[in-house]
């Protein structure tokens, strides 16, 4: 039988290559000619996807957690919230610098005139102290609530990420429509957790 | 019955199909080298010759540019077709079974001759060109297609407008159990557009039977569509069965969907961004770098005229 600790480091592997397999795949596929006619949106279009997931994933480990066998999903929460920052910083680093080529410019001008690029920066943005704060050192040093506190903006970077997804669609808005509403489950639940919480312990 | 006419351009100037696949082969993987490594990931360039099959055009017109071919696979691969879906590979994948025969077109409103016409009666007596023109996507992306069409003026004229007939509108078939991008309905199907009366008749602006001196597959619009090369792709119009000629200036589709964005007249214009792009470069299919997008698409010396004084910021 190999140890517990064995096991959770297998099971940790195991889900930081699945994680990391889109990422790979879709520069195999790159490398190989396999993406469409216009690679660099595809590109975009696949990193930005797996931000948006990712995002969803890891506010998805709350609610999951509390169902009986799941509670050591929590133990994966970080790892998915940094590999939603590391899709995040693909998709960023594929429209800086393959799409616009790093032509400042164009990117400020998109930036301040097309809504979308905006909310795709805003969400981006609050995903940078997350990133950065999402070491145990950090955690340590700001303390537990401070922390929490903070941590909460990826809710707001996820709903970012869903107006983004909304606002560049031209016509059929089904899909960011999807990842709108599964959004609006988890913080209609975080909502209802933090009202039960107030409750049920007394004011200091 | 091909007819020869000499043109400006000899076809050993059009670079061959062999030549330009590789060098966007050569780009695309060096493009997508660049991904690999923002990726992580160690993106071994592999060997980029690649065979082509070189093409030229048969009946070559003098309004064709000597500019790179697109590819054959890349313009019949990557497309917008929202009648078959939204991504750009739907259209090729989802018109399987789209029936393009028979056909016929509804000619109606202000004509001395309305009729619903077969279309091989429409083709009787017209030369097919190959006519080789910049093709701009609203999406900031362009190719370079060669077409197989006649001049839509030629129609025009057999109909016979009347004195009244200031503008002409195009439908698209609606055959929802055909085209399941209609079932979705995200668009006030079918797809209406129009172009003014002088627009419409103007030498540049073809009816497309073919690509590639090939017919149009059905992803690209087959049996026939519009091409207006100075105006935004969305303009030229696909798998039309109507035409009809009317006194008010038509509302499209994409007017109806989104007023902000599209106007009526949609010519090819750096200087007016849309929401969600800027007009001012575009990326032609099978290059790295983005280039600089040109007024009517690079065709203002033959239609600049014909908006003269109109305020194009507001006309858009
Ligand atoms: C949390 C941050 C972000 C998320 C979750 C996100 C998500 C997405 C998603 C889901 C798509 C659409 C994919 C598809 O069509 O299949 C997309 C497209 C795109 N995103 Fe983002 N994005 C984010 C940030 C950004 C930023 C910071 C930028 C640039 C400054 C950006 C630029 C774009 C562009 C240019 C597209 C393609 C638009 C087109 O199809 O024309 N995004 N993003």
């Amino acid at each position: 039988m190999t140890s517990p600790l064995v096991q959770r480091r297998i099971i940790t592997a195991v889900v930081f290559a699945a994680a990391l397999t889109p990422a790979i795949l879709l520069a195999w596929k790159a490398a190989h000619g396999l993406l469409s006619a216009n690679p660099i949106k595809d590109i975009t279009e696949e990193t930005g996807t797996w931000t948006l997931r990712f995002l969803v994933i890891t506010l998805a480990i709350r609610p999951l957690r509390r169902l009986p066998g799941l509670a050591r999903l929590a133990g994966y929460r970080r790892m998915m919230g940094l590999f939603a920052f590391f899709y995040g910083f693909l998709h960023f680093g594929t429209y800086v610098g393959l799409d616009q080529f790093f032509d400042l410019s164009m990117i400020i001008d998109d930036v301040m005139k097309r809504p979308f690029i905006t909310a795709g920066v805003t969400a981006f943005a609050l995903m940078i102290p997350l990133a950065a704060t999402s070491t145990k050192g950090m955690i340590r040093r700001m303390g537990g609530a401070r922390w929490k506190l903070l941590h909460r903006l990826v809710y707001a970077s996820a709903t970012g990420g869903v107006i983004h997804y909304l606002w560049l669609i031209k016509a059929d808005k089904q899909r960011p429509l999807i990842y709108g509403a599964i959004l609006a489950v988890l913080l209609g639940y975080r909502i209802w957790e933090y009202w039960k919480q107030r409750r049920t312990t007394p004011a200091r | 019955m091909l007819i020869r006419r000499r043109s400006d351009i000899p076809s050993s100037e059009i670079t061959p199909e062999s030549a330009y696949i590789n060098r966007r082969k050569f780009l695309r993987k060096g493009s997508l080298a660049l991904a690999g490594m923002t990726l992580g990931s160690a993106g071994i360039l592999r060997a980029v010759m690649q065979d082509g099959k070189s093409w030229k055009p048969s009946n070559p017109s003098r309004y064709n540019t000597t500019e790179d071919l697109t590819s054959y696979q890349d313009a019949t691969t990557y497309n917008n077709y929202y009648e078959y879906g939204m991504d750009k590979e739907d259209p090729e994948a989802m018109s399987g079974s789209f029936k393009p025969q028979p056909w016929s077109v509804a000619v109606e409103g202000e004509v001395k001759k309305p009729a619903t016409y077969r279309l091989e009666d429409l083709l009787k007596g017209e030369t097919l060109e190959d006519r080789i023109y910049r093709l701009r996507c609203v999406e900031a992306w362009s190719m370079v297609i060669p077409w197989l069409g006649f001049p839509l003026a030629h129609l025009i004229k057999r109909f016979e407008p009347t004195s009244k007939a200031r503008f002409v509108e195009f439908t698209t078939i609606l055959r929802p159990e055909e085209m399941p991008g209609q079932q979705r309905r995200y668009l006030p199907f079918p797809y209406v557009e129009g172009l003014r009366m002088d627009e419409a008749m103007h030498p540049l602006t073809i009816l497309a039977t073919g690509l590639y001196g090939r017919s149009l597959p059905n992803q690209n619009g087959a049996p026939l569509r519009l091409v207006v090369p100075w105006k935004y792709g969305f303009k030229s119009i696909k798998s039309i069965v109507k035409i009809r000629f009317v006194q008010e200036q038509p509302t499209s589709t994409w007017m109806i969907a989104a007023p902000g964005d599209y106007g009526f007249y949609s010519n090819v214009n750096p200087d007016v961004s849309h929401t969600r792009w800027s007009q001012a470069k575009e990326r032609r299919i099978g290059d790295f770098l983005k280039r600089k997008t040109l007024p009517f698409n690079g065709y203002a010396d033959e239609v600049a005229s014909l908006y003269s004084g109109m305020d194009l910021d507001k006309n858009f």
